[in-house]
């Protein structure tokens, strides 16, 4: 009981976390058509400036500053990089943002070096909000499910009530028609890339030190957005919410159910020796199985319902 | 005698033949040739042996090309962007290793020239089972299908031990005594030969290929599938088989891959890998078929070269890739074929003065780029390990801050001067095009 208790907010913690990063790619991708691989290393940047911010002057302005700084390198990065390749088609786009992933990792393998930083939770957040059944609830989670909390409303304030937002939604499934109507639609563009990317450097801020800061922090990142995004479906905030939730707590219990399918055979009279066919699949314990989930639940996916949950397109 | 004065035209078309064979393929006979002979120009005649580093950088050359030239099968000719194409390669070098180690046993006989065949095999099988999967899609979701196709090997390799072996690797011995001509391929310049051939037998075979049916209508699927669908294939079916002959070949790949390392690890079918394909593949160019081939040279080059020298060769290799996709999406293979109208018309020497103007501040900002590059890397990883930062002799002091500021100069005005000379070389690269054109029309 207590475990499922601890689980579920575990979970949720780390759905919000995902949802942050994820939100802005939907955007991205159902607007632009561009799948965002240099998404995740925007989040692994948000955690090295948050990092160096803090150093110092302090959390608190690293919890602004950084994403701005993201925000504007993403908004670089549209006007200068993206638009300039969008003549050559989507593929070359999907191919820049892949070769800026790429630079992105080494260049900060060379700053800030191949070792994690110790960018560490502050003091003032560093203790223990609750206890449930005996085990602690860092404060510090329950910040993050503060600030993400927040950003839902943000986000959700924004695309409804003001006019920009309305554009946005509607060029989330009718990208074509807005233009013709007359909007400026490179510069609803450059202001959702930019928006995105401050997304994903908030989560990195609040993130980074929840998890680890490390260079390979992107290209583990990655992978699981893009699976939580074309999961949820293309131009669904909502399905991606739904999939970053599903996402968190897949993720949260496979780490802690330390079950393996010969344990469930075992229920059925069956026991698995080393003898038995496929003994080596079949001893296997779900936390180790845990990594693979997410890959197999997106191929699935694809398969058979090609437009994700909520999806309105096809991918 | 009096057949030959009958028909005198048959000895000339026979020459002809001869003639138009060398011109059509001179470039490849010309590779080849240079294949064979590049081993022996590092030839230590004082020591009597090879160069251990040429021959093994030649042979990482021909394999990468072979798998560059099959993942082109799916990204450059049939359209399909593949994350995942080095769990083909991967997974035929596993095979191959696994092959290699029941003939050594006496499990049974297969000639050691032929074990390439037997990775090419495991590629194709796991090609036909993953493929028929992710053929089902095209576009971006087949580029995700692949993308978790490749997560999920890499972490089956990394989780199961009896096939992958692990983290540790299947480890192999290529000397199993069973060669058709008497070799016991263990010097590595009989397994660099050995490739070679492979190579050359890949390559022919990718290159028949592209002129059959399934290459031109992969081409039609790529270029507008809706219309292929009209004219009666099925695009997926034609995905299917492109995808699976691609496997077929990244196992060949791989299996050379084993032969010459005697190792197979999960960093075989990692992203890391799938990435290189990715990258040879278009900054070599993918509108070409010899594109490829380029990239890999290049790729390899850089890899085996470079990075004895510098800790942060890989950021000029992505550097290298933006700057393609931006402004050269045809690759280096492109580029060429773009000077090929001025090549004819005998007109490349007005482009002598342009390129010296565009290529000299190129040059300088490049300089810079590296100069602010390597310090920047010198600060943390280099001075990590230990080293000190030389160039041509004078040790520099990172610490400094003369170096930044002559580098930081360099990419500026380099930079600056570059963007103003670049626009002149277009004008005049236009210039010469609508000479060539007028000469045509007259």
């Amino acid at each position: 009981m207590e475990l499922l208790l601890v689980s579920l907010l575990n979970g949720l913690v780390y759905g919000m976390l995902l949802f942050m990063l994820a939100s802005g790619l939907t955007l991205i991708f159902s607007m632009m058509g561009v799948l965002n691989f240099a998404h995740a290393s925007i989040y692994m940047l948000g955690a090295y400036f948050a990092y160096d911010i803090s150093r110092h002057i302090g959390f608190w302005p690293a919890l602004v500053v950084a994403p701005v700084l993201c925000g504007v390198l993403g908004a670089l990065i549209e006007m200068y990089g993206l638009r300039r390749v969008h003549k050559n088609g989507h593929i070359a786009e999907l191919l820049f943002t892949f070769g800026l992933a790429f630079i992105i990792e080494k260049a900060v393998q060379m700053i800030w070096g191949l070792l994690p930083v110790p960018y560490r939770v502050p003091a003032l957040l560093d203790r223990t909000l609750f206890h449930i059944y005996g085990t602690n609830f860092p404060a510090y989670r329950g910040f993050m499910l503060l600030v993400s909390a927040l950003m839902f409303l943000a986000i959700w304030l924004m695309l409804t009530r003001t006019r920009m937002g309305l554009v946005i939604q509607a060029a989330l499934t009718h990208p074509e028609m807005v233009g013709a109507l007359g909007h400026n639609v490179p510069r609803v563009f450059t202001t959702v890339f930019a928006g995105g990317c401050a997304l994903a450097g908030l989560a990195g801020v609040i993130g980074g030190n929840y998890l680890v800061t490390e260079p390979s922090m992107a290209f583990s990142m990655g992978p699981i957005v893009f699976v939580v995004v074309v999961f949820g479906g293309l131009g669904s905030l909502a399905g991606c919410f739904i999939a970053s939730l599903i996402m968190g707590y897949v993720q949260t219990f496979a780490v802690v159910l330390e079950y393996s399918p010969a344990d469930a055979l075992a229920a059925f009279g069956i026991k698995v020796t080393e003898a038995t066919p496929l003994s080596e699949f079949l001893t296997i314990p779900l936390p180790r199985i845990g990594a693979l989930l997410p890959f197999v639940m997106l191929i699935l996916i694809l398969l058979f319902k090609p437009r994700g949950l909520m999806g309105t397109r096809d991918t | 005698m009096s057949e030959i004065l009958a028909h005198p035209g048959a000895r000339p078309v026979e020459a002809a033949g001869v003639a138009s064979l060398t011109k059509r393929h001179g470039p490849w006979l010309l590779a080849l040739a240079v294949t064979l002979v590049l081993p022996w120009l590092f030839y230590d005649w004082s020591r009597a042996r090879h160069s251990g580093f040429v021959v093994a950088m030649l042979s990482q050359m021909s394999m990468m090309a072979v798998f560059a030239l099959s993942y082109n099968m799916q990204m450059g000719q049939a359209g399909l962007l593949s994350f995942g194409h080095a769990v083909f390669f991967g997974l035929g070098g596993y095979t191959t290793a696994h092959v290699l180690n029941a003939v050594k046993s006496g499990s049974f006989w297969l000639p050691t020239e032929l074990v390439p065949l037997a990775g090419g095999v495991g590629g194709l099988v796991f090609a036909i089972i993953f493929g028929y999967v992710a053929t089902k899609q095209r576009a971006t979701a087949f580029a995700m299908i692949t993308l978790g196709i490749g997560e999920l090997v890499t972490a089956c390799a990394l989780m199961f031990k009896t096939f992958f072996g692990g983290e540790g690797g299947v480890s192999t011995n290529r000397v199993i005594g069973t060669s058709l001509f008497g070799l016991t391929y263990s010097p590595s310049i009989q397994v660099y030969y050995l490739i070679v051939a492979w190579t050359v037998i890949s390559v022919a075979l990718m290159l028949l290929l592209t002129r059959t049916a399934l290459g031109r209508m992969a081409n039609a699927c790529r270029d507008n599938f809706e219309r292929a669908q009209f004219v009666g294939y099925d695009p997926s079916m034609v995905r299917f088989f492109q995808f699976s002959l691609s496997g077929f070949f990244a196992g060949i790949a791989g299996a050379l891959y084993a032969l010459t390392y005697e190792i197979v690890t999960f960093d075989s079918v990692a992203g890391a890998m799938s990435a290189n394909a990715l990258l040879m593949t278009y900054i070599g160019g993918v509108g070409a078929f010899a594109g490829p081939v380029l990239g890999a040279v290049l790729i390899v080059l850089l890899q085996s070269w470079v990075s004895l020298l510098s800790n942060s060769w890989l950021v000029y290799v992505g550097l290298l890739f933006i700057v393609m996709v931006t402004f050269a999406p045809g690759g280096i293979a492109g580029i060429l074929l773009m000077h090929g109208p001025i090549w004819r018309a005998r007109r490349l020497g007005r482009l002598a003065g342009p390129y010296v103007r565009v290529l000299t501040p190129g040059v300088l900002a490049v300089a810079g780029f590296v100069l602010l590059v390597e310090l920047c890397s010198f600060l943390t990883i280099g001075a990590a390990q230990g080293k000190s930062f030389k160039l041509s002799g004078i040790t520099i002091d990172p610490q400094s801050l003369k170096p930044w500021l002559i580098g930081a100069l360099l990419l500026v005005v380099g930079g600056l001067v570059l963007w103003r000379e670049g626009r002149h070389f277009r004008r005049s690269w236009e210039a010469v095009m609508e000479e060539i054109k007028a000469a045509g029309r007259a």
